[in-house]
């Protein structure tokens, strides 16, 4: 059903139809209305049998998740920016125990200075964590990321988050087609976990681990996530022909088929991007864009695929690796070690990322005048004051 | 594209002003998108929403940095934020006051600006029939009549489904009212 809804809202839809068993939430900032939507929804016992259960913190909101999803319950919870890092000791326990729980990432900014505005800082904080983590670029593909991520998360018994940009996204209003429910039911079947935490049954899970097996068990996770990468095309083929549309998959091309340029980029700055590449295209300059939606595991090899005719590759992010390039910058590097590739941080706390920065990154990029690491719409005056005056101190 | 920037103070309902907006151009068909300016969402602090019309799809992110249409709910902005910035020299202006355009101070702006202005008692219309000075559905009148950009049995329509029942009725009543008030007044350029 297609419906002009708030990003938000449309996630707490989507989450619905997965018919979620127990979602856990810290509701106060950093928090986005998709669990506010959510909390209605159980209240009124339109999710039943679904229990929401308030916590103190998002701490607590990974460790009761991890609780529920061991006991057998579909779980779901969301968080951003210092949320996330406050919860990150138990979502690094929601991984290594291999718990298929779904969380959406509100991408945002992390202070200090404080910041609450957009950008990507904190998915970068849980990069290792061994969750896979899906970035939307759009609300209908962050819609739609949700309901394969429990596909996901469910088959492969590994936790998936799925980012998607903090009010650029959850806040903006747009059409969305929101999946029915005979559809979602059809695509993703009730949740069989491979263990179950049963007082008659009695197992342990999470038990200490020695140094004479931790690293075998650390190796599976390792191969589990290279399993994701051959199964998360699959479930997007799959969601495409149940859906009618495109969702998902480790990386998609844009205008890629004589591309010399190319700009990798993830989240909703492919939009904007799409329309600064257009233009320049007009222009007769041979640029493409390919995002990144599987950005954990990250998919080399489908990147090197995707980027083996480029010559010149920009990598556009909103994250800051502090004294080197930017980390999506060097997950690419690593996938085309031979290609050229210049770095460049924008968007950072909120900052727009505008049509016409990314038409002069465009056009500075296509002239090989783009330097290895730059930071976009930098104001140069203020940072040359504030070096003088550290000068002075020093 | 058709773009729209709308200027306001938090409590005015200027978020929710660009929703109902992009929820009637919906109805109609056509794509729209509608976002807040974030973070300064506070009672009585100066505040921006923005929203886009196009009959395809609408991918950019960026702020409405060249509006065809800027909505102004508070007229003591116009001194104090730079409403006008970008603004097409053939676009819109709809103000909500009870004054004439030429009593506000607008010349060095009218000097150069080809669009058409129009002003809306909005808060008085929404005093009158909602009986609290909330000028956001009513503007939404104004700006149907206005622009011709979306119908008035669109916003109508729009404002019953954010708000029902009788609050639904009221708003709806005010934005019938200014949009009567703008059809008939709507001057290109008060000379």
């Amino acid at each position: 059903m297609l419906a002009q809804i708030e990003g938000s809202k449309a996630i707490a839809e989507a989450v619905a139809r997965c018919r979620p068993e127990v979602v856990c939430a810290y509701p106060i900032s950093p928090q986005t209305h998709i669990i506010e939507a959510i909390g209605v929804k159980v209240k009124s016992g339109e999710l039943a049998p679904c229990e929401f259960i308030n916590v103190e913190s998002e701490f607590a909101a990974m460790s009761v998740s991890i609780g529920a999803s061991a006991a057998g319950a579909r779980a779901y919870t969301a968080t951003a920016s210092q949320g996330l890092l406050f919860m990150l000791e138990a979502v690094y326990s929601a991984a290594g125990l291999g718990l298929p729980i779904v969380m959406t990432l509100a991408n945002r900014a992390i202070g200090a200075p404080i910041n609450i505005w957009n950008d990507h800082s904190d998915a970068m904080a849980a990069r290792d964590t061994g969750w896979i983590l899906l970035f939307a670029e759009s609300n209908q593909d962050a819609v739609d990321l949700h309901v394969q991520a429990f596909k996901l998360a469910e088959t492969l018994s590994v936790p998936v988050m799925v980012c998607m940009d903090g009010f650029i996204l959850t806040h903006a209003v747009e059409g969305v087609d929101l999946p029915d429910q005979e559809n979602v039911d059809a695509f993703l079947p009730p949740y069989v976990p491979r263990q179950v935490l049963d007082p008659d049954q009695p197992v342990s899970i999470g038990a200490m681990v020695g140094p004479e097996a931790f690293e075998e068990v650390k190796y599976l996770a390792h191969l589990r996530q290279l399993d994701a990468l051959a199964l998360i095309p699959r479930i997007a083929t799959e969601f495409s022909e149940s859906f009618n549309r495109d969702a998902g998959g480790l990386v998609r091309g844009y205008r890629m088929e004589d591309a010399e340029t190319v700009v990798i980029a993830m989240g909703s700055v492919l939009g904007t991007l799409k329309d600064a590449i257009d233009l320049r295209r007009e222009a007769r300059e041979k640029i493409g864009a390919l995002g990144i939606t599987t950005f954990r595991p990250f998919p080399e090899a489908a990147v090197a695929d995707a980027l083996r005719s480029a010559t010149r590759l920009v990598v556009l992010e909103k994250a800051v690796n502090p004294g080197g390039r930017g980390v999506l910058a060097s997950d690419v590097a690593l996938s085309v070690p031979r290609s050229p590739l210049s770095s460049v941080i924008a968007g950072l706390g909120g900052r727009p990322i505008t049509r016409a920065s990314l038409e002069a990154m465009l056009a500075r990029a296509a002239s090989g005048d783009l330097p290895a690491v730059t930071f976009l719409d930098l104001d140069e005056a203020a940072v040359a004051a504030e070096r003088a005056r550290l000068a002075d101190v020093t | 594209m058709f773009q729209i920037r709308i200027h306001g103070r938090g409590g005015q309902g200027v978020v929710t002003a660009a929703e109902i907006l992009s929820v009637a151009a919906f109805a109609e068909g056509r794509h729209a998108q509608a976002f807040p300016s974030f973070g300064s969402e506070r009672t009585g602090a100066p505040v921006v929403s923005y929203c886009r019309l196009d009959d395809r799809e609408i991918r950019t992110r960026e702020p409405v940095m060249v509006p065809d249409a800027i909505l102004i709910q508070d007229v003591t902005l116009i001194h104090q934020v730079d409403v006008f910035s970008g603004l097409s020299a053939t676009g819109f202006v709809l103000i909500n006051t009870s004054r004439p355009a030429a009593d506000l101070g607008l010349e060095d702006f009218l000097a150069h600006f080809a669009g058409a202005l129009a002003t809306c008692p909005a808060t008085e219309l929404a005093l009158e029939h909602l009986g609290r000075p909330l000028p956001n559905a009513a503007l939404l009148g104004g700006f149907a009549a206005l622009t011709g950009e979306v119908s008035l049995s669109a916003i109508d329509a729009a404002i019953r489904e954010r708000f029902s029942g009788a609050v639904g009725e009221k708003n709806s009543a005010a934005a019938h009212a200014a949009f009567d008030v703008v059809r008939g007044g709507v001057s290109a350029r008060p000379d």
